[in-house]
């Protein structure tokens, strides 16, 4: 009895009662809308088939099971390579944009971004297109060389398109710390002597560490659940192809898809972890702000052309999959040819009249799921960060395994949580589109929820303290504080959560009720099942691309914006 | 920060539902089919039924009987309109589907030997479709592939690496081919050709339509697809052919009705439609490509059209038994899976060791070599189980969970995977140690 009123007194003490409501309320959302719909479709991993006992018979199998465990390597070694080779993509177009007087800086940081927009299979035919066995670069290397090079063959393929796929997730991140570390660190550096590479690996770098970390654990997680890219190249022996093989195929009734999803759920959780621990006992935070980050320096003339070329040859690559895309939706036929046989509009004619439906669908629910993620991001990063609560930690690991979560189950577990509650006019609640924008919300809370905490990292605690000693509340200190300071991670996580909603369609495919309902990545995939429709599928695809780069470019915008206009020597 | 935020979410929800129940006269549909299949149905039904709208919801296979399954307890759908006949046999044992007799008529009993209708009317036939080869002609002049006819062709050494299929335990289409080659030609006889033909397999994809869609594309060869995947690619303007080989079926493309659908009278008028004259001939339009089962249909078609009711070849097509091929479904699927599908790399490394000492076999003749080979081509075909044993009730129970407790799916996985790896490793040295001696 003593202990317990004990604890509970512990557990009052760690945090006020906004707080503590607060965080009542992100739990009950997320069990809502994240554990409860999961739990009714993965509970079979721990049941008998047949009988529905329970049982962990399921998962001896599991690690008894040849296939299992090769793919478990598989997907371990591949999340590796691809975080080590996004590395090499992101940091440098991160560190001459932000450290440089770089005309155009704001145009890359917007084009970086856009790998992440790949819409669905119109993308994965314009990279077979441009980097298959028979696409343009290997057609014409055979033809003047003789030789090919498998670019998109075995799990070096799924590293080869995953790093270019999901690089973004590391340069938006570590941008955005770049821009928030005090000058002063630096010049205090350069007095002692630092200069040049020393300068960045000592100094520079570590400082951004808290924003590189966010960025990486994000694309191992992501890679190491991701399903399509492993799917579109046929490499099946990997652990997130697997169970979504066993849960979606019909007729059968086996618990190993639910058996991996659990163990990618697990792991998942536990690389985030891994994350925090690498940056624990390390302090980021400065307290100088509004400087506008580093200072930036003029290039030589000779650096200049070298980073220029560095940046175009990088830009080239990852945005080669753009341009097949783009090439893809003015072609008449593109058949084991290095260039389309002809060019047309007749695509873009085709789709005109549907897509102002799916641009309005698509921009509604992405935003609205984005602002939803970033206010329970921030709140969730917040609670970490700058409260003792208890348990606050389950509310990060929680959000996170959403990310392992197959997008098809949660699809169904909506379908079973929210089916049979109805609608004041009858209609299932499940059928009613604001379901679709929480189930985007739910899958991509994650990007926003690190790309936050990674903000709130960099911020020095003793900023809220002088305001609080000041008289200003708690909630004056975060509107009027913490809020404009954290700004620039707050837009990095909307923007990212935003682009990637948009183009989602695993969760969407089993929760869009009508084509009046329907998002832009559900018109591609309508499309994508026909011969005919393959230009119409791409010049949708195009459409989505260039409005979520306008988005981006816009919000980009704003963030230099409101850096400037609160900058001291601007 | 909330204020705004709550505001917007109760216009939008107030929006959403006046939307929702604005719905008189609407026809919900779920289908697997491309927009280019169903928008033409959706203008010529609207046209015919002036007042009724088709709302279209595309789904693959899967989901959309995932879908349905989920959401029978409130079904706002009134039709399931797909081409693989086993996703209807699923609906229709779990009671899913509503029985119907279509006022329709002229339409035979058969198509090819395959009956047209569900005999217990749950679901109707309204297109036809066969199974065969199609393959990329600019890819084929570049590697110099010969023209593919019978599945055999595609065991020959001219097509390692150039052949693509959909996994059958992902598309219910592929699932009936690979089962019409295992009735065609025995159970022990067929897993022999399929095997060797994987042996040449590029890759086995998840979707039915990746196959096509990288034949279209020119990423692989040559593909094992139904006729009307080919057949709208060409009326696109791909440069890719088709042959129906000797062993295979014409089987139906379906539609039922779902159990408590919203528009019953509705969903059966479009059925009626489907089935009409004006409706078959909506098949011919050169996105969709499919056959008609209205015999009198053929006579509107373009030139060279197949007619599976007057083609010799048709007729020649060999019966296909629904009910062998449901009760073995899950066993063919999972050992597709187990033995070809994520063995490959190993089977096509035995594969191209026997090409090669057979291609040295043939400039100098060797018994002991051949002899080896055989050896070697024996392994690649040893099945783990037998037909008897596929169909069984110990089997069937392991996929679906019976009373009595027999091997786990996992296990049995784990047991068939081992099998095969280890007889694929044998048959590689036994053709290597061929090719050394024939050398």
């Amino acid at each position: 009895m003593t202990a317990l009123s004990q604890s509970l007194r512990t557990f009052r003490a760690s945090a006020t009662p906004g707080q503590m409501a607060l965080a009542a309320a992100i739990a009950l959302f997320l069990a809502f809308f994240l554990v409860v719909p999961v739990a009714t479709v993965i509970y079979v991993a721990f049941t008998e088939q047949g009988t529905g006992a329970f049982t962990l018979i399921n998962f001896s199998d599991f690690f008894k099971n040849d296939l299992f465990l090769r793919s478990t390597w598989n997907s371990i070694w591949v999340a590796l390579m691809t975080v080590a080779w996004a590395s090499a993509i992101a940091l440098p177009l991160a560190y001459i944009t932000t450290r440089f007087e770089f005309k155009g800086a704001l145009i890359i940081q917007t084009l970086g971004f856009l790998p992440l927009v790949m819409p669905p299979f119109v993308g994965a035919v314009a990279m077979q297109l441009l980097f298959g066995r028979n696409g343009t670069f290997n057609l014409l290397l055979d033809e003047h060389f003789g030789f090919k090079i498998p670019f998109m063959e075995g799990l070096w393929g799924v590293v080869f398109v995953e790093a270019l796929h999901y690089f973004p997730f590391i340069l938006v991140n570590l941008s955005v710390a770049l821009r928030n570390i005090d000058r002063s660190m630096e010049e205090a550096a350069q007095n002692l002597g630092c200069s040049g590479f020393r300068l960045f690996r000592r100094v520079v770098f570590p400082l951004a560490m808290p924003g590189y970390v966010a960025g990486a654990a994000l694309v191992f997680v992501k890679v190491f659940d991701d399903l399509a890219t492993p799917l579109l190249l046929n490499v099946k022996e990997m652990l997130a192809p697997q169970a979504y093989l066993r849960v979606t195929s019909i007729g059968i009734a086996d618990p190993m898809g639910y058996v991996i999803s659990v163990v990618l759920i697990i792991t998942s959780v536990l690389a985030v972890w891994l994350s925090t621990l690498s940056l624990r006992g390390k302090d980021f935070a400065t307290t100088q702000r509004g400087g506008g980050g580093l200072s930036r320096r003029k290039l030589k003339p000779l650096g200049s052309v070298a980073a220029y070329s560095v940046v175009t040859f990088l830009l080239l690559l990852v945005l080669a999959p753009h341009i097949g895309l783009l090439i893809l939706s003015f072609a008449t036929v593109w058949s084991f040819a290095p260039l389309p046989d002809g060019y047309t509009v007749v695509h873009y004619a085709r789709v005109f009249d549907d897509s102002w439906v799916y641009i309005k669908n698509t921009l509604i629910y992405a935003s609205l799921a984005a602002g939803i993620d970033v206010v329970i991001g921030g709140s969730i990063a917040y609670l970490v960060l700058r409260t003792k609560l208890v348990g606050r930690h389950w509310l990060d690991w929680a959000a996170t395994a959403s990310l392992a979560v197959p997008g098809v189950v949660i699809g169904i577990g909506y379908l079973r949580a929210f089916y049979d509650v109805t609608l004041p006019n009858g209609a299932p609640l499940a059928t009613f589109w604001l379901v679709i924008v929480l189930a985007l919300a739910i899958r991509r809370l994650p990007y926003a929820l690190r790309a936050i905490f990674a903000a709130l990292q960099q911020i020095s605690v003793s900023l809220e303290e002088a305001a609080e000693n000041l008289g200003a509340t708690k909630g004056r200190t975060m509107r009027r504080v913490l809020i404009p300071l954290m700004m620039g991670g707050m837009l990095a996580g909307f923007v990212t959560s935003f682009a990637t909603a948009a183009v989602e369609l695993s969760a969407t495919l089993m929760l869009v009720q009508s084509n009046a309902d329907a998002p832009l990545a559900y018109g591609i995939y309508v499309f994508m099942q026909s011969a005919s429709g393959r230009g119409a599928g791409a010049a949708l695809g195009v459409i989505a691309v260039v409005f979520v780069a306008i988005c981006t470019y816009l919000s980009h915008v704003m963030v230099e914006r409101s850096q400037r206009s609160r900058g001291l020597n601007q | 920060m909330w204020r705004p935020l709550a505001a917007a979410a109760a216009i939008v929800a107030a929006l959403g539902m006046s939307a929702a129940s604005a719905q008189t006269g609407k026809v919900t549909v779920v289908t697997s089919f491309a927009k280019d299949v169903t928008d033409p149905f959706k203008r010529a039904f609207e046209k015919a039924y002036p007042g009724v709208t088709l709302d279209v919801q595309n789904r693959n296979t899967n989901s959309a009987v995932r879908f349905i399954e989920e959401t029978k307890s409130n079904n706002q759908i009134d039709l399931m309109w797909a081409s693989a006949p086993d996703a209807f046999e699923v609906l229709k044992n779990k009671k899913l589907l509503q029985a119907y007799k279509p006022k329709s008529s002229g339409i035979p009993e058969k198509v090819g030997s395959y009956p047209i209708n569900d005999p217990d009317g749950f679901y109707f036939g309204f297109a036809a479709s066969g199974y065969g080869i199609m393959w990329n002609e600019r890819y084929a002049k570049a590697n110099r592939l010969p023209e593919p006819r019978e599945w055999q062709d595609l065991a020959k050494p001219a097509f390692f690496d150039h052949v693509s299929i959909a996994a059958p335990s992902r598309s219910g289409t592929t699932h009936l081919t690979i089962e019409t080659i295992l009735q065609g030609e025995g159970w022990d006889k067929g897993w022999r050709t399929v095997k060797e033909m994987a042996g040449n397999f590029r890759n086995v994809t998840e979707r039915s339509f990746g196959v096509p869609e990288a034949v279209n594309s020119g990423q692989v060869g040559v593909g094992i697809v139904i006729d009307f995947f080919a057949f709208s690619a060409q009326a696109a303007g791909f440069p890719v052919k088709f042959n129906y080989p000797s062993v295979t079926t014409v089987v139906p493309a379906n539609i039922g009705v779902i159990v408590n659908a919203p528009n019953t009278a509705g969903a059966q008028a479009f059925i009626d439609f489907l089935l009409s004259p004006v409706g078959q001939e909506v098949l011919l339009d050169p996105g969709i490509r499919r056959l008609p089962v209205l015999a009198a249909t053929y006579e509107k078609a373009p030139a060279g059209y197949p007619n599976p009711f007057k083609d010799a070849r048709f007729q020649k097509m060999m019966l296909f038994d629904v009910d062998k091929s449901e009760v073995r479904t899950a066993a063919v699927d999972v050992l597709f899976d187990q033995l070809i599908s994520f063995q490959l790399e190993s089977l096509k490394g035995a594969t191209k060791s026997i090409h090669d000492a057979e291609a040295a076999i043939a400039k100098k003749a060797n018994p002991k070599a051949s002899a080896l080979v055989t050896e070697a081509r024996n392994l690649i075909a040893a099945m783990p189980i037998n037909e008897a044993q596929a169909a069984s009730q110990e089997i069937r129970s392991a996929f679906t969970g019976g009373k009595e407790k027999g091997a786990r799916q996992a296990e049995l996985e784990q047991q068939w995977a081992t099998f095969a790896r280890e007889r694929y490793t044998q048959a590689k040295a036994k053709a290597d140690e061929a090719l050394k001696i024939a050398r």
